[in-house]
């Protein structure tokens, strides 16, 4: 990527450095365009019937992921900020996950499809 | 741990609002986890109702889907216009996200209407329970966010939102950002993911 | 979202009054009297708000205890009726767990964290004050029901299809979900304010690993908080909208399913117990080392056993449910890691032990209670382990001997610890000390109270006795251990009672003395640098920190044989208060003002929607307000130009 998303090691500098470590919004643009892309990918599979479940779901959730992590990387300047915010919220995101993984486990929700 | 040089300020150094607003999105991860869970464990449970793979209109709902998708495009210029000092631009990036916002809220209106036309109604199986109450929770925080805007937009308009104060814009964009990244989840596993018929 | 100082601000204020929210109120100077405390955003008054409101709470539900026990103290009991009887076992659970247990420990938390880490107030002083007050109004709202009606009746877990419309009529459930979801907010928003204040506000030379124990359990509990609270608020969404609009989450006959609400709620139930448990654990690891002149043993394994706990509180929440048909995998997996959650438990017993092994105890009111709370914890752990065995659980389900079990953790785990607390920072908070006499009479009649109350239990429950029934027939072998347990309760009341008047006869009896003066106990964490009382800026000048025990630290040192000698006395050591504009964070109204709207939100949501346009008004009018007020009134207290200069 460009020189401006190194990443912040030294935790010390002040606000105003971190603050020009964000991207351009010429790379605002681009990200978005990626995610309009994977958008018009993942609504295209509406119409592919005849794609199996079995692939079709990973796809999707790939595509649902990869679109997750860029807002949260670049919009959200995950990438760039303290890691501390993203220890927080990762935190959260995987305790959800798993907790809730469980819990659909044990009504059998996979079973059924 | 952590760093140990201190700022003046914090003892990390980091902002205690944007400290303060990430645990919050850590826990409303928790939050909207529940109400999909919910959603899925109910999904095929329709009773005499219509059924999600039935009702649902995926070309409509993809196409307000990716306008809130860009409102966090525009969500970040405004910030970005704002850490530049540029305040014309960013009030005008904020409009235009609270637009988007405002457009996605009225897609969802007519959604709801059109499904309630179709025999969709709140109480008519858990199935429509579930869906009214995870996209319902989800208008309501896009809502509140359209409310943070404006109210940044106004306070603009008066002058009294600078450079200096980027770090509000930045807190309601995190605000924002998240909303977003939520409906990313539901788009994809409420929608696109065939859903049973009937 | 509380930094909105506008820098305009500063120099359009000449003179008094210059800052008038909506144009209609002067902002509070704090002043003096009850208008002091309503607009206060100190962390200590605060703190003492939670405390005396919890122990009100505290005192209701222990009245709603004694009428459970006079009714099953004799066969066919006629004291309450079963709908009563219904009502009053239910309050019992959510006053006890939700309105006292929880802002107790949120009392110490609000007081001690920050003078713990060196702090002069949390990081969001005004929400702190909005977390008191929403919870106060939660807590109303709550008991109002009594006067509405009648208040919930299907237990504290509220398990569904009991508390659908059929088979609880009344509105009490939905004084239930709405007044629960309130404290509900309280707590999310205390629990992100302490978890930032904890990370944010150290002192110098504080690392996270010379953090007392206190403070680190009460960061495990507030991330328990943030995580936890959103998965009670969607099960309450759902009972409410299932309740109030119909909603069929609940609903068999359409495909709904009642197991639903079960593991939501548990799955926030579970790691509540360790919300509510932590905090005691961390107050015994402040008060056993003290007593027994030795540092923790094995700190850093007491801050990961803590830390293991709060994790591995997430994947047990299904042993509340072994009963419920959610089938062999899923019982097997969960029995195994309710197994394990006793190992990390196990490791704090041990360390609790190892600490006084070997120490000069001092046996102060404070230590009985903190052996107290090792000892009958332990046993309520030991029966907690057998429920982990599910064939021995299907067996103990419902019964009294789930009843015994819980409250030797709740009873005998928390409010011991809670009343060690009591003891030991009182100085801290009123300048003197409680009677150690009266409060080791207030140990023993409570410790030979509980274990006749809760004790007899266990054998109740084998014998076969359930929970939650309104009376039981003479001649199952129930009726002498009833008794006793009667007795007992009546006996913990008393106790309760000795503690009432041991604080009102030992502020009497301070009354007029000077305060108390430095370190009344050879304390050894940084709280106890600022003078008793504490003054309103916490310390005059914030201390760099070096080690962990700090305070022990500046009083102590070796000699050249390497043994322990006293270097300082206390009063060198500590503050004494004197330092002068300290700028502190300014009192408000609108924190109080956004709490009295959700009430009305609710009793609007129950009765009619034009309560809910004047609470909304109401909490809006107050949020909007409370944005565009600055965090600090520039005009008090302070004279520098700049306001950078908020330290020394």
């Amino acid at each position: 990527m460009s020189t401006e998303t190194e990443h912040t090691t030294e935790s010390d500098k002040s606000d105003d450095e971190h603050s020009h470590e964000h991207p351009s919004d010429k790379k605002y643009f681009q990200i978005a365009g990626i995610l309009a892309i994977l958008t018009a990918l993942e609504v295209a599979t509406y119409w592919l019937e005849s794609v199996p479940g079995e692939i079709l779901i990973p796809v999707l959730m790939i595509m649902m992921v990869v679109k997750f992590f860029y807002v949260a990387a670049w919009f959200m300047h995950l990438r760039f900020d303290n890691s501390l915010f993203m220890k927080f919220f990762v935190s959260g995101l995987i305790l959800a996950s798993v907790v809730y993984a469980i819990f659909l486990t044990v009504f059998e929700f996979w079973h059924k499809g | 741990m952590t760093n140990q040089t201190h700022s003046e300020e914090t003892t990390t150094g980091l902002s205690h609002n944007k400290l303060g607003m990430w645990v919050f999105l850590g826990s409303e991860c928790l939050l909207f986890g529940a109400l999909i869970s919910t959603y899925l464990l109910y999904r095929g449970r329709f009773a005499d109702g219509p059924a999600p793979g039935d009702i649902f209109d995926i070309p409509f709902t993809s196409v307000s889907s990716f306008v809130l998708l860009m409102s966090s495009l525009t969500m970040v210029l405004a910030l970005s216009a704002l850490q530049r000092g540029d305040e014309r631009n960013n009030r005008l990036w904020l409009l235009t996200t609270a637009l988007l916002g405002a457009v996605f809220v009225g897609g969802q209106v007519y959604e709801f209407t059109t499904f309630l036309r179709e025999g969709l109604g709140y109480t008519t199986s858990p199935f429509s329970s579930a869906f009214f109450t995870l996209t319902g929770f989800h208008g309501v925080h896009v809502s509140l966010g359209v409310i943070f805007l404006m109210s940044l937009y106004v306070s603009s308009a008066r002058g009294n939102l600078h450079k200096e104060r980027a770090e509000t814009v930045e807190l309601i964009g995190l605000y924002w950002h998240f909303v977003d990244i939520v409906w990313i989840f539901i788009f994809t596993v409420i929608y696109l993911v065939p859903s049973p018929t009937s | 979202m509380t930094q909105t100082m506008e820098p305009s601000s500063m120099e359009t204020s000449n003179g008094e009054n210059s800052h008038r929210p909506l144009g209609v109120y002067t902002r509070p100077k704090g002043g003096s009297g009850w208008r002091d405390w309503v607009t206060t955003v100190d962390h200590k008054k605060i703190g003492i708000l939670y405390g005396a409101a919890a122990l009100l709470f505290f005192v209701i539900g222990g009245i709603e205890a004694l009428l459970i026990r006079l009714q099953l103290a004799t066969p066919d009991g006629t004291v309450l009726g079963a709908d009563t009887y219904n009502q009053i076992y239910t309050m019992h659970g959510v006053t006890m767990i939700f309105l006292a247990a929880m802002p107790l420990a949120a009392a110490f938390a609000n007081y001690l964290i920050p003078l713990q880490i060196g702090a002069r107030d949390v990081a969001f002083p005004r929400l702190n004050a909005m977390s008191f007050w929403v919870f106060l109004a939660g807590g109303i709202f709550i008991n109002l029901s009594w006067l509405l009606g009648g208040a919930p009746d299907g237990g504290w877990f509220a398990y569904s299809p009991n508390t659908g419309i059929v088979f609880s009529p009344s509105h009490g459930m939905d004084f239930y979900a709405i007044g629960l979801q309130i404290t509900g907010i309280a707590s999310l928003v205390s629990g992100i304010n302490l978890t930032v204040t904890i990370f944010n506000m150290r002192a110098p030379g504080m690392t996270l690993f010379k953090m007392p124990v206190f403070t680190w359990m009460m960061l495990v509990v507030q991330l328990l908080l943030v995580f936890a609270m959103p998965v009670i608020a969607v099960a309450l969404f759902l009972l409410t909208f299932s309740r109030l609009f119909g909603a069929t989450f609940f609903t068999p006959e359409l495909g709904g399913d009642p197991l639903l609400w079960q593991h939501l709620f548990w799955i926030f139930g579970h790691p509540e117990v360790y919300i509510l448990v932590l905090p005691a654990f961390g107050i015994i690891s402040e008060v056993i080392p003290t007593f027994s002149r030795k540092p923790i043993f094995g700190y850093p394994f007491m801050v990961f056993s803590g830390i293991a706990i709060g994790f591995m509180g997430w994947g047990v929440w299904a042993h509340h449910m072994f009963a419920s048909g959610i089938g062999p995998v899923s019982v097997a997996a969960f029995s195994l890691s309710t197994m394990f959650i006793a190992v990390p438990t196990g490791v704090k017993i041990l360390n609790w032990m190892a600490t006084m092994w070997g120490g000069r105890i001092k046996f102060s009111a404070a230590m009985l209670f903190a052996i107290g709370v090792v000892s009958m914890f332990t046993i309520g752990g030991l029966s907690g382990v057998t429920h982990s065995v599910a064939p021995a659980d299907t067996q103990q389900t419902d019964t009294y001997y789930i009843v015994a079990h819980f409250h030797y953790v709740i009873f005998g785990g928390i409010i011991f610890g809670l009343f060690s607390g009591f003891y030991f920072w009182w100085p801290k908070v009123f300048g003197h000390k409680l009677s150690e006499k009266m409060g080791k009479l207030n140990f023993w009649v409570m410790l030979i109270g509980f274990n006749l109350t809760f004790g007899p239990m266990h054998i109740l429950g084998l014998q076969g006795m359930s929970r939650r029934i309104d009376t039981y027939s003479p001649g199952f072998g129930f009726e002498a251990w009833n008794l006793v347990v009667t007795i007992g309760s009546f006996i913990i009341a008393l106790s309760v009672l000795i503690f009432l008047i041991n604080v009102i006869t030992s502020a009497r009896n301070a009354r007029g003395l000077p305060p108390i003066g430095p370190d009344p106990w050879d304390a050894r964490s940084l709280e106890w640098i600022t003078p008793n009382p504490t003054p309103a800026h916490n310390f005059d000048e914030i201390p760099i920190v070096e080690s962990l025990d700090e305070f022990w630290h500046r009083k102590y040192g070796s000699d050249e044989d390497g043994k322990v000698v006293r270097v300082a006395s206390a009063e060198d050591v500590c503050q004494d208060g004197s330092a002068e504009g300290v700028h502190l964070p300014s009192p408000s109204y609108w924190p109080l003002v956004f709490a009295i709207g959700l009430p009305f939100i609710g009793l609007g949501l129950i009765y009619s929607l034009w309560f809910c346009v004047f609470g909304g008004a109401l909490a809006l009018m107050g949020l909007y307000a409370w944005v565009f007020e600055p965090v600090d009134d520039p005009d008090v207290d302070h004279h520098e130009p700049q306001k950078e200069d908020v330290s020394d």
